[in-house]
């Protein structure tokens, strides 16, 4: 599968590993055909509550861990423009809500997308996902209609099927599935258990763990469907 | 971090009394908790970098352990801890971690401040 060209593609998430399950292949399928791809995350996932039994890192020392797994991440994509925006993790919502869209506008200003990867608003479950969503989605509608970026969003609220339906873009990532593991991988210690879980069902031929290196899929933003009236 | 020696950590609460020292004390169920169980209330607090001094701390019961600061005009107290260390830096670092591992509550003391 080729995706469709793009100028540019930035990706906004709150958390490092946040992309790892849902978007580093389609992030790498772009990379892989040349388009230019920029990684802006918030946090350094700093309220992560994996921490080992024995525990491994303690709550001062995880940032520092997942800093590092955040940078794997990008090399095992082939990602160059990673960005690290310095925001807490779990205090994003808390942020001012005018400034959090001036961030978005200044990485749109700065990158020039064509297509832009976030959460959905409303259907993103944890507090730093939605204010990420609903920040990118403001700055987005700022702009005249006709500039606007492409916005594809991840959804996995659950009732995310019974309102929006199955989502409308599918990637087929097969052909990046080393890169997606890669990613995947470099989140160990957030990730650990999932992982065990994935090489037992992969193992046994599980379609269910084979989908993550097969498909990724998004919802385009509703415009016309918008979360909010006015901002 | 190690399991919670009574005696060894009864020691370092006594060495942070009377200072002003700076805290950090949350208590969460993850953010996903009422996501994978929607029985589930999801409650949680977090408060860091605040200066206190306390004039007595004491770990109390067997694991997961309570510890209480008494302060001029009040309390901290967190339950669950189950591990501790004295860092690199000289922080006292007390944590509760679930049957998986999982971080449930954190008890910090430092005489410098935490970062942001």
């Amino acid at each position: 599968m080729t995706l469709t060209q793009e100028r540019h593609v930035l990706v906004v998430f709150p958390h490092p590993d946040d992309e790892a399950f849902g978007v580093s292949g389609t992030i790498s399928m772009y990379i892989k055909q040349g388009t230019p791809v920029t990684y802006a995350c918030l946090t350094l996932g700093e309220m992560g509550r994996n921490l080992g039994n024995p525990p491994f890192a303690t709550r001062e020392s995880l940032p520092h861990i997942r800093k590092d797994e955040l940078i794997a991440s990008a090399q095992a994509m082939g990602l160059t423009d990673l960005r690290m925006m310095g925001l807490r993790d779990k205090t994003v919502e808390f942020e001012d809500d005018e400034k959090m869209v001036q961030m978005m506008t200044k990485l749109i200003e700065e990158t020039n997308p064509s297509l832009i990867i976030t959460f959905y608003p409303n259907y993103a479950v944890h507090p730093d996902h939605e204010a990420t969503a609903r920040a990118v989605v403001r700055a987005v509608r700022r702009m005249d209609e006709n500039l606007r970026p492409k916005l594809y969003a991840v959804a996995f609220a659950n009732n995310t099927k019974d309102d929006l339906g199955e989502p409308d873009v599918v990637h087929d990532i097969q052909e990046v599935r080393d890169q997606k593991m890669g990613a995947m991988r470099a989140h160990i210690s957030q990730t650990a258990w999932m992982l065990a879980e994935m090489d037992k069902r992969l193992a046994e031929g599980e379609p269910e763990a084979e989908n993550w290196f097969t498909y990724e899929r998004f919802y385009n933003y509703r415009w016309h469907e918008d979360f909010e009236e006015t901002f | 971090m190690e399991v919670v020696n009574v005696e060894k950590l009864q020691g370092l609460l006594n060495s942070f009394a009377n200072k002003d020292i700076y805290l950090h004390l949350e208590t969460t169920n993850g953010a996903y908790a009422s996501h994978f169980d929607e029985t589930v209330f999801n409650a949680g607090a977090f408060i860091r970098n605040i200066v206190i001094q306390y004039e007595l701390g004491k770990v109390a019961g067997e694991s997961p352990h309570r510890v209480g600061l008494k302060l001029p005009h009040g309390w901290v107290y967190a339950q669950g801890i189950t591990h501790f260390e004295l860092d690199e830096h000289g922080r006292l670092l007390m944590a509760g971690h679930d049957q998986t591992g999982k971080l449930a509550v954190a008890l910090h003391i430092s005489e410098m401040p935490f970062t942001y």
